[in-house]
């Protein structure tokens, strides 16, 4: 089973009350320096719809976004674009892009360091119903996939995978790790 | 873009009406075509937007930074998608929803759309349409038989046709309607959806009905084609009709529309709209954009030479069953069944529910049952919440929801004594916004967010408007909540501003040798009375004092209102000079060292820029009835040849051959609009019109071409070789080369090729 158009959400911790303009500026910096591997093309603001995608960033190939849904803040990373590869490389690439845009946000200043980023879990999910409807068989299929990118990452055993059943929902699973992850470790194991 | 596009079709077969199925097969088509930049830009422009497929800010390919204009580096530069705008640049798809009305198994359609297709939300517009943006071109074919599988169709969503027919979303539950025009809202949408009389106009037309005169929720008054349900007594017996208008519109000059018939029995209504069509595509201005429109055409003409030339126009149409038939069908199915009605109105609950039931809430004439608007900011609304929304509208209504012209959606046939589960459930899906139609239910077009032509952010304006209006809540007086805001990015008026009490439209000033945002003040418009009344521009004040000017007219008004006085007369007896008077410092700009927030937008950190704006598309292409047909030619030869490949050879030649008809049919449209789809009639009617006046005949090859029309036409019946196909589907090529050729050299200029 061939997947694209992967979707990866890491939360932030004690995410309460957060103020989302100044990531405003920040993304739109990075559309004038085209900051990322993706064409960027421009910044939409959300954060008057509740539990919505909150500050995006629009790309070509991929969006960026401080999202609110299900009520959890959390960096997303939404892929268009078809990548070539096996689909654990899409899962590798995608989670590469979310720690990179984490670790950017956590070194602007303009956040005043307001931002701490979830260390023991992620989402990760297909943003396309017909590749990936949600069910069983899916998750039966893509089951060995996700084991092993997390292998890759975390090692056997180190890690717990749990489906996110509801039908009407995009395929995702949590995942989820009893120890901290170190992102920068992670970073460099995801270097492509 | 989607890995999943090619399997959409397989997996949606038998489950899309067949007429909309092959019109998404052909533009699928006609999108390979202009990758292969074997059709003409601009006729792809106008394809692309009679379906909906709208360009985007930015799609020139260029974004301003605040420092400089930067070129945004899509992968692919050729082919473009119309005259100067990028493949790859993300574009808007604009969803048509007849009246508004749409059931739940639609509304998760769109959710899925948003979150698959485009960046996870629906926008409601003022002429209830769903809009979603940065959705590219390559999807459009999915997410169009997506739509299609639940009935939904983006046909002429845009373009220069007939927009989305707009109804009062209270039609059939409202107690001061004459009669409900749903029915007659869903046959007018269903007749001039795609029909020939409608594929020639210099720009688009916008329909609407209203049950009622007196309230705002149809505006017909600013409509190409108003509709007012009325009701008399003939013979002791109450009859239907229509009070019917034609010729408003708003725009950069608003007109106010003309009453054409104080009655209108209901059985003319769909002869009459065509008629209406007919002048408009025959006598319209096709030249000049800016005077396109229908407005333009009655107030040249005068109301009255326009409605003679309709009538007359009336009179010669050649009688169509539909005209009965559709509206037959939608009365016999305009019944909504309701639940059994039950419990009393709910009046206890909490401060914040009883706030909602005073804003939000409105009986209907059916006793025991009421109607729940849920407050969309902006006219937003995320793919968890149409979810929701959904299973609200299953559990609580007869399926069924309404969006309305304030970026709304209205939940009928409530319950009252269901109102506080009602509350709960949209509470829990964070639906349950108070202050709807008031002035914290603020209305706004997408201006600089997503528009060409946004001249100032419009929408950063409405949120930041929002924003302060909540935060003082009920405890502003009654006056003031019961205001409407209207928030335009530009003077095109998409956001209404013209019939708001305060209404602003985007502009830019140059201080100090630079831009600055700014939004001119429209005061007095009137939203009740279908529109009843347009508001004047006041003066031009810096975005970023807009806020103050709301405070500062609202306590104004209320402090200095007499008793019982509207705003609109308040600022009628205030007179302009007063109300400038009372806003003029507020249109002074700092110098740029001193504050620099004035020369950025709402939302927007960027310095502020205009160079952003491109060329609209809201006017689209104007492209003739002959091009299309020309381009529809040339398309089918194309599928005539993959039938060949596929070696189906019968189905090829008879494609081919179809193909020479199209084209042949299309020149004949110029002189006799009116043609037949009859084989023997197009070929005889094009030997006289074009072979017997030597029209068609090449300067150089003569006959030639004309006679492979006649040839395939005397051996139509014959079976078809895999040789006599391929020979037809060259012939066919040249034979609409041909078509091509002859109707360059009859010069004609769009609006002389319509007939």
């Amino acid at each position: 089973m061939e997947i694209q158009h992967v979707n990866l959400k890491l939360h932030l911790e004690h995410a309460g009350v957060v103020d989302l303009e100044p990531l405003i500026p920040i993304f739109h910096d990075w559309v004038r320096e085209q900051s990322c591997e993706e064409t960027l093309v421009d910044v939409a603001d959300y954060r008057h719809v509740p539990a919505g995608p909150g500050i995006l960033l629009i790309g070509h190939e991929a969006d960026f976004s401080l999202d609110w849904s299900d009520d959890r803040l959390g960096v997303r990373y939404n892929r268009k674009a078809r990548l070539a590869g096996e689909n654990h490389d899409r899962f590798r690439q995608a989670l590469r892009s979310v720690l990179t845009t984490c670790r950017r946000l956590e070194e602007d200043g303009r956040l005043e360091g307001k931002l701490g980023f979830e260390s023991r879990e992620f989402e990760v999910g297909v943003n396309d119903r017909l590749l990936a409807p949600n069910n069983r068989d899916t998750y039966a299929s893509l089951r060995p996939e996700i084991d092993l990118f997390c292998d890759g990452l975390f090692g056997r055993n180190n890690y717990s995978v749990t489906h996110q059943a509801d039908p009407r929902r995009r395929f995702s699973v949590l995942v989820q790790t009893p120890r901290p992850m170190d992102r920068a470790d992670l970073l460099k194991a995801l270097s492509p | 873009m989607k890995a999943s596009n090619h399997l959409w079709k397989e997996r949606l077969a038998g489950k899309i009406a067949e007429p909309l199925n092959r019109e998404i097969d052909i533009f699928e088509t006609e999108i390979d075509l202009r990758r292969q930049e074997k059709v003409d830009e601009r006729v792809f422009a106008e394809t692309r937007l009679r379906r909906g497929v709208y360009g985007q800010r930015y799609d020139n390919g260029q974004r301003h930074d605040g420092k400089v204009a930067r070129a945004l580096d899509y992968p692919t530069s050729n082919p473009t998608k119309g005259p100067n705008t990028l493949w790859d640049a993300p574009g808007m798809q604009r969803i048509k929803i007849p009246y508004g009305g749409l059931n739940g198994a639609q509304l998760e359609v769109m959710a899925e759309l948003a979150e698959e297709y485009s960046d996870g939300i629906a926008h409601v517009t003022t002429r209830q349409d769903f809009q979603l943006h940065y959705v590219h071109m390559e999807d459009t074919p999915s997410l169009m038989r997506r739509l299609g599988a639940v009935g939904i169709t983006t046909r002429e969503a845009c373009g220069n046709s007939v927009r989305n027919v707009t109804a009062c979303p209270y039609s059939g539950v409202c107690p001061d309607e004459a009669f409900d025009v749903t029915p007659y809202a869903k046959a007018l949408s269903r007749f001039l959806l795609g029909h020939p009389d409608c594929q020639n106009f210099g720009r688009k037309f916008k329909p609407a009905f209203s049950g009622c005169s007196q309230h705002a929720c149809g505006l017909t008054s600013m409509h190409d084609l108003g509709a007012i349900a009325v009701t008399r007594r003939e013979n002791g017996v109450e009859v239907r009709g229509f009070e019917l208008y034609v010729g408003g519109g708003l725009g950069a000059v608003p007109y106010q529309a003309k009453l054409f018939d104080e009655f209108l029995p209901p059985e003319l209504l769909l002869p009459t709209a065509q008629a209406i069509a007919r002048v408009f595509a025959r006598l319209g201005e096709k030249k000049n954009r800016a005077r396109a429109r229908i407005k333009f055409l009655v107030h040249d003409l005068g109301i009255e030479e326009f409605r003679a030339l309709v009538l007359e126009e009336r009179d010669q149409l050649p009688p169509d069953p539909r005209w009965k038939q559709y509206l037959d069908e939608a009365l016999a199915d305009a019944g909504e069944e309701s639940l059994q009605p039950d419990g009393d109105l709910a009046g206890s609950g909490s401060p914040e529910f009883r706030q909602w039931l005073k804003t939000n809430v409105r009986p209907q004439k059916q006793a025991g049952f009421v109607v729940a608007t849920v407050t969309l900011p902006l006219g937003d609304i995320s793919a968890d919440q149409l979810r929701d929304l959904a299973d609200i509208a299953r559990r609580f209504t007869p399926d069924r929801v309404r969006t309305t012209v304030e970026q709304n959606v209205v939940l009928r046939w409530v319950r009252q004594g269901d109102l506080a589960e009602l509350y709960q459930a949209l509470e829990s899906a964070q639906l349950a916004r108070p202050g709807a139609s008031n002035i914290v239910d603020v209305v706004a077009c997408p201006g600089t967010d997503t528009c060409k032509l946004g001249i100032s952010s419009s929408r950063g304006l409405a949120a930041e408007l929002q924003r302060r209006l909540a935060d003082k809540g009920a405890e502003m007086d009654q006056a003031i909540q019961d205001l409407h805001i209207k928030v335009s990015g530009c003077f095109n008026s998409c956001g209404q501003h013209h019939v708001a009490d305060l209404g602003f439209y985007g502009v830019s000033r140059k201080v100090g040798g630079f831009a600055v945002p700014h939004f001119q003040v429209v005061l007095g418009g009137q939203w009740t009375q279908n529109a009843g009344s347009y508001g004047l521009p006041i003066v031009a004040i810096p975005s970023k004092n807009v806020p103050e000017v709301v405070s500062r007219l609202g306590e104004g008004y209320v402090s200095d209102r007499n008793p019982g006085e509207s705003f609109q007369d308040f600022v009628k007896r205030s007179g302009k000079l007063q109300v400038r008077k009372l806003l003029e410092d507020l249109a002074k700009v700092p110098g740029y060292e001193t504050d620099r927030s004035y020369f950025s937008d709402w939302g927007d950190p960027r310095e502020y820029s205009i160079s952003d704006i491109g060329k609209g598309e809201c006017a689209g292409e104007v492209v003739s009835a002959v091009e299309f047909d020309l381009a529809a030619a040339e398309r089918q030869v194309f599928e005539a040849q993959v039938f060949a490949e596929g070696g189906n050879f019968r189905k090829a030649w008879e494609t081919a051959y179809g193909a020479m008809l199209h084209a042949a049919k299309g020149l004949i449209k110029i002189e006799f609009l009116d043609i037949p789809d009859d084989r023997d009639e197009i070929v005889n009617q094009f030997r006289v019109r074009y072979f017997d006046t030597e029209k068609i005949f090449d300067p150089f090859a003569g006959p030639k071409f004309a006679n492979y029309l006649f040839a395939a036409h005397r051996s139509s019946e014959n079976g078809h070789t895999p040789e006599s196909s391929r020979r037809l589907i060259e012939e066919a090529q040249l034979f609409v080369e041909a078509c091509h050729g002859c109707f360059n050299r009859m010069g004609l200029t769009p609006s002389a090729a319509t007939a």
